[in-house]
Parts: structure tokens; C-alpha cells; sequence
């Protein structure tokens, strides 16, 4: 099993006031599962995409990721996780502004070590695969929004992650730019990986293979399509 | 902590450079503080060794273990003082001959008379030149020896011989390469034949010590008056004793003068030491001045890279957030600001050395003092970068570092 996630709850404090952001969270995720969350604004899909994506912690409760347990682990043995386990996708894609389509994607191979030569072609490689072969040396404001995405999703893939997340990935992009990003999630998903993604549109969540429904915190419905 | 990696060191030092480069100006202005700071530290280090050098050069040509009695020290602070020594009883040729007979503890006695005279041969002039009266044990005291010819004997004195010895610049500029030995020239007018010529001694606080003339000073007496007061140099026949030599000079001058005890001295025993004790109480001084300043102008140009790191962290709060989301550890962004920073004081540092470097070469050009900048300033120079940069640079960087990721996402 790929993620196990036990009663998960998570609190914020705000002066006084606590927010129940998730208030226990079931969820089992298999190996090339391919899944949508969907549910109301502040239903709490980010904040499980959060803890699901190791940049923040559960309040209780346990996430086991590859049988590790993640909520154990101090910062910097976290930040190794999401750069080896995990891909993000953000919906405002998150790119470094005056860094080129290439040096955004080489990134977390920075980050893990990897020879530069290595770097290069491993980068090189998964801007091929996201189609973006003749747009490696331009910057971020150089490219459209789709074209943007993209080079995101290459970020997520360059270490060949365990899971891709994306959390609202087609939210700043036209329906037809959306569509060519969701096809391209499918590829992927084909290819073997484990996508988790974040969106609002039925006809979006429709290409996955399951959808868990959030409301309040907690998990309304969990369905095959 | 772990150890860095050679990607994540090479990575940090470029993402410093890109940032510094993308605010060229701001850079510049943010180093003005170090840089001033270092120029005010190294100018004022490499003065400070520069008169040192000057001093204790200009003294090796006055004998070191040599003193000078006279009627006035040479340090005299006020006018009131100097009326005061005005009205002492001269020294004369009396005390020059007790201090021969009685200080033992001397290895030589001379009698020091001087003026300024022009000195002429044939048709060849040279104004300014300063003529001494003495005798042959100044050669001792004055730790200098003839180049050519001799230097006048105790026959020539007491015999009252119209003799010269003459400096190293006379001989240049009035003989032209002839020899001069046995030569007549006159000083102040009067007829002296050359027996010697000294070896060249250069310059003492820049007066030419090689524009003077050596006469014996019987001779000396009867051209300008006996009835003016004498300087006597005395040497030590033991440095170690020169005390023990300034204690037997006291006494002897005290009877010769009359003093019964407890009336001050009324003649000075003048000692390199004693400019040296007033020299270094000056660049004590300036040593003070020197770290006032300096720390003053670093604590500024170190607050100025401090509060642009702070700027630099908030304006790059989302880039944190994005390098943290895809793995970048806090040591990682920790050394990426600590790089900016140390970069910005070494650019400060850098600058403020070249700048200090021009100074003292514009110093050393129109002035006597030999300023120079050590390479041990250099190493200051980068102690100074790294204590800088990492002191006033690891809170804005720690900050950076502790940044919670998602919120650094989240920044607008
Ligand atoms: N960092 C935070 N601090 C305080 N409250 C937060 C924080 N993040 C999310 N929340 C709150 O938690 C709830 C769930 O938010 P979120 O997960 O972003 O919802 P969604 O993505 O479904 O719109 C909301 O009420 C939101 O205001
Ligand atoms: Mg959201």
C-alpha cells in the first residue's frame, strides 16, 4: 500500500479560535491509483493535500507513506521525502520567475545531488515528455499558461516520484489548455504513476478512477467512476 | 550539521550572485557602510605603519644610545616654558671639559655648535648649509664615519686650525666630481681647507643631513662668539647604562652649576627616547581614533547588510517557499543567504581595500611618510568579510530558513 492515512484531524489555531481544517481523515491509496478530490471551497482538499504531500503534518492522527511514518519526521528528513516520493502541481504553477524552463525542472535534482551532467539530461528528458522540447532555455514569462504548466508538471516528474499531486491544476487555465494538461496526467497515469488531484469540474474528475468527496473536514463520499 | 554537497555550495553561491546582480545598485549602496569602514581601518593601520617606519628610520641616524645636554629639552609645551628655559644659564665650554674629565661612564664627549653659513668654492655657491662646531668624538656620538680624507683631529682643535669637513651634498654640488680633499672653501667667508668628506647620511624629518660642514669648534668660537650656548653629546659606553650615565651627568652638571639640593635642574639631558615616549603617546591616540571609527562605521555598513537581507528574505518569501516545497533542506536556504550576505561585505571589503590601496600610494606620492598596505591587511580584510557577512547575515538567514512552506506559498 502507497498511503495510509488513520483518523487524520488538523487544527489551526487562530488567536483563540480553533478551525477544524480536516476532522479525521480514512484514506487508503494504492500503487498507480489515479484519484480526484473534490468537494465545496474550505472543505479542507488543500490542507489534505498538504499533509498527503509532506509539506505540513497532521494534527493526529497517523499517514504512513510507503509504510514510513510521516509524522514522526523532522523538517529535513520531510523535505527529503517531497523531493524524492513526491511531485507537486500547484494551480498557479509555482515556477522560479527568472529561472529558465530548464533550471526550474533540474531544481530537485539540485536538491538530492545530482551530478550536473545527470541533471541535465534527466531534466531534458522530462521536458520531452511534457512536450515542451523547443521551450527549455526560455523563462516562465516567456511561456503561455498551459506551456507553464507543463514545465510544473516536468518538475513534478524529473525524480520519478512515488505520487504526483496536483492541487487545482487546470484553475488558471482555459478549458482547452486545461484539457491538454489533463491529457497529459492520463499519459502518465498510463506510464504507471500515482496521480492525486485537486479540481472542482465533474468533466475533470470524470478521467480519474476514483473520487473521494469532501465536506467539513471529512470525507462525504469515496467512489469508483 | 551535515555536511553541504558540492551541488547545494555551488548552487547557493550562484542563486546569491543572480540576486545580487538583480539589484546591481542596491548592492552597491548596501556595501558603502563596510566599504567606508575598511577604508578609515587600513588607511589609518597603514599610516600608523608608515610612521613608524619613518620614525625609527629618521632616529637610527641620530645615535641611539647618544644624549644631548642643553640648555632647552626638546619637548617644551608652552610659550611660558620656553621663556623659563630662556633665562637658564648657557652651557659652556667649562661643562664640556668637567663632563670629558668626570662622566666615565661615557665613551665619548662632544661639543655641538651650529649655524647656518653659505659655503663657496671658487665660483660655486651653496646657501643654507648647516655648519657644526665639535670635535672628533662626534664621529662616535654621531655613529657616522669620513668617505674620503679624515676627520679633524684634538691637535686640529686645540691648535684652532682653519679645517672643514664637508658633507656628502656639499662635495656634490660645489666640486662636480673633483676631488676635494686639500681644497680651499669658505664658510660664512672666511678660508677652510678640506681635510675629509663624510659619508652620505640622508634625511632626518626631511632636512638634509649631507648640506653641512664638520669645523672644529675652537674655530667655530672664533668666527661666531664664544658667548653662545653649547649642546653636549655624550655616548654611552654601556647601552645598558645609560642611566647610570644620565644619574652621573645630573651630578656633574648640578655642581659645575651650583645647585645646592632640592633646586630643580636648570639644563636638560635631551634623549631619543623622550620623542619616541611622545610619539607614541600620539598614535596611541590615533589607535583609539582608529577603533572607534572603524567599529563604528562596520557596526553601520553590518546593520545595512543586516536590514537588506531582511528586504531580500520577504521579497523572496515564495521562491523560499517553492525551492522548501520541492525539497530544499534549512541548511540549504540557510547558506544561500549567508551567501548573499558575505558576498555583499566581500564586495564592501574588496572595494574598500582597492580604494585604501589608492590612498596610500597617493600618500606615499606627495609625502615623506612610507604608507604602505601589508598583505597581513588582507587577511584582515577577509576575516573582516566572513565575521561580517555571518554575523549580520545568520538572523535574516535563519529566518529564511525556519519559513514554514506552505505559508511561504501562500505569501503575496
Ligand atoms: N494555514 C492556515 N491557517 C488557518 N486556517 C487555515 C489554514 N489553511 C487552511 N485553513 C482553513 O482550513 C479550512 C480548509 O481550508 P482548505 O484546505 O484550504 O480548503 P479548500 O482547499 O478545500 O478550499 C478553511 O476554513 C481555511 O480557512
Ligand atoms: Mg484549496
Amino acid at each position: 500500500m502507497l498511503i495510509d492515512l488513520q483518523n487524520v484531524v488538523k487544527d489551526y489555531a487562530i488567536g483563540s479560535e480553533v478551525i477544524h481544517a480536516l476532522r479525521g481523515i480514512n484514506m487508503k491509496i494504492e500503487k498507480n491509483e489515479y484519484m480526484a478530490i473534490m468537494g465545496p471551497s474550505g472543505s479542507g482538499k488543500s490542507t489534505l493535500m498538504n499533509i498527503l504531500g509532506c509539506l505540513d503534518t497532521p494534527s493526529s492522527g497517523a499517514y504512513r507513506l510507503n509504510a514510513k511514518n510521516v509524522g514522526s519526521m523532522d523538517d529535513d528528513r520531510l523535505a527529503e521525502i517531497r523531493n524524492r516520493e513526491i511531485g507537486f502541481v500547484f494551480q498557479n504553477f509555482n515556477l522560479l520567475p527568472r529561472a529558465s524552463a530548464l533550471h526550474n525542472v533540474e531544481l530537485p535534482l539540485i536538491y538530492n545531488g545530482t551530478p550536473p551532467a545527470e541533471r541535465r539530461a534527466n531534466a531534458e528528458k522530462a521536458l520531452i515528455r511534457v512536450g515542451l522540447q523547443d521551450r527549455m532555455t526560455h523563462r516562465p514569462n516567456e511561456l503561455s499558461g498551459g506551456q507553464r504548466q507543463r514545465v510544473a508538471v516536468a518538475r513534478a516528474l524529473v525524480n520519478n516520484p512515488s505520487i504526483i499531486l496536483a492541487d487545482e491544476p487546470t484553475g488558471n487555465l482555459d478549458t482547452r489548455t486545461g484539457d491538454e494538461i489533463m491529457e497529459l496526467f492520463e499519459t502518465l497515469h498510463d506510464q504507471g504513476n500515482t496521480i492525486i488531484l485537486v479540481t472542482h469540474e465533474e468533466y475533470i474528475a470524470e478521467h480519474s478512477d476514483r473520487i473521494v468527496r469532501l465536506r467539513d473536514g471529512k470525507v462525504e463520499r469515496d467512489e469508483a467512476t | 550539521m551535515a555536511a553541504f554537497s558540492r551541488t547545494e555550495l555551488s548552487e547557493g553561491l550562484r542563486i546569491a550572485l543572480a540576486a545580487l546582480k538583480a539589484n546591481r545598485m542596491r548592492t552597491l549602496l548596501t556595501t558603502l557602510g563596510i566599504f567606508i569602514g575598511v577604508i578609515v581601518v587600513t588607511v589609518i593601520i597603514s599610516v600608523i605603519q608608515g610612521l613608524n617606519h619613518y620614525v625609527s628610520s629618521e632616529f637610527s641616524s641620530l645615535g641611539a644610545n647618544t644624549m644631548y645636554v642643553s640648555k632647552f629639552p626638546w619637548i617644551i609645551r608652552s610659550w611660558e616654558e620656553f621663556l623659563k628655559y630662556q633665562g637658564r644659564k648657557d652651557i659652556t665650554e667649562k661643562h664640556y671639559r668637567l663632563l670629558v674629565k668626570n662622566a666615565t661612564l661615557a665613551e665619548a664627549v662632544a661639543p655641538d655648535l651650529g649655524t647656518n653659513r653659505t659655503v663657496k668654492y671658487r665660483t660655486e655657491s651653496l646657501n643654507n648649509v648647516y655648519i657644526t662646531g665639535t670635535t672628533e668624538a662626534y664621529l662616535s656620538c654621531a655613529n657616522t664615519v669620513p668617505e674620503t680624507g679624515r676627520f679633524f683631529s684634538d691637535s686640529d682643535v686645540d691648535l684652532n686650525r682653519a679645517v672643514c669637513v664637508i658633507g656628502w651634498e656639499v662635495k656634490d654640488k660645489l666640486f662636480k666630481g673633483e676631488d676635494p680633499i686639500d681644497r680651499r672653501v669658505k664658510i660664512g667667508g672666511q678660508p677652510f681647507t678640506v681635510v675629509g668628506v663624510m659619508e652620505k647620511r640622508g634625511n632626518m624629518f626631511g632636512q638634509s643631513m649631507d648640506a653641512t660642514a664638520y669645523i672644529p669648534y675652537t674655530a667655530f668660537q672664533k668666527m661666531y662668539g664664544s658667548r653662545r650656548s653649547l649642546d653636549i653629546q655624550i655616548k654611552a659606553a654601556d647601552p645598558e647604562k645609560t642611566d647610570a650615565l644620565v644619574d652621573q651627568v645630573t651630578g656633574i652638571m648640578r655642581q659645575a652649576r651650583g645647585l645646592t639640593p632640592g633646586k630643580p635642574d636648570d639644563f636638560a639631558i635631551n634623549q631619543q627616547s623622550q620623542i619616541m615616549d611622545v610619539y607614541n603617546q600620539m598614535t596611541r591616540t590615533l589607535w583609539i581614533v582608529l577603533i572607534g571609527i572603524g567599529s563604528i562605521s562596520l557596526l553601520v555598513g553590518g546593520i545595512g547588510i543586516m536590514n537588506i537581507m531582511m528586504v531580500s528574505v520577504s521579497e523572496r518569501t515564495r521562491e523560499i517557499g517553492i525551492r522548501k516545497a520541492i525539497g530544499a533542506k534549512k541548511r540549504v536556504i540557510l547558506w544561500q543567504f549567508l551567501m548573499e550576505s558575505i558576498v555583499i561585505s566581500g564586495l564592501g571589503v574588496t572595494i574598500g581595500i582597492l580604494i585604501s590601496l589608492g590612498i596610500a600610494l597617493l600618500i606615499r606620492a606627495v609625502s615623506p611618510i612610507p604608507v604602505y598596505i601589508s598583505t597581513y591587511v588582507l587577511f584582515l580584510g577577509v576575516g573582516f568579510t566572513l565575521t561580517i557577512g555571518l554575523f549580520f547575515g545568520i538572523y535574516p538567514a535563519s529566518k529564511a530558513a525556519r519559513l514554514d512552506p506552505i505559508v511561504a506559498l501562500r505569501y503575496e
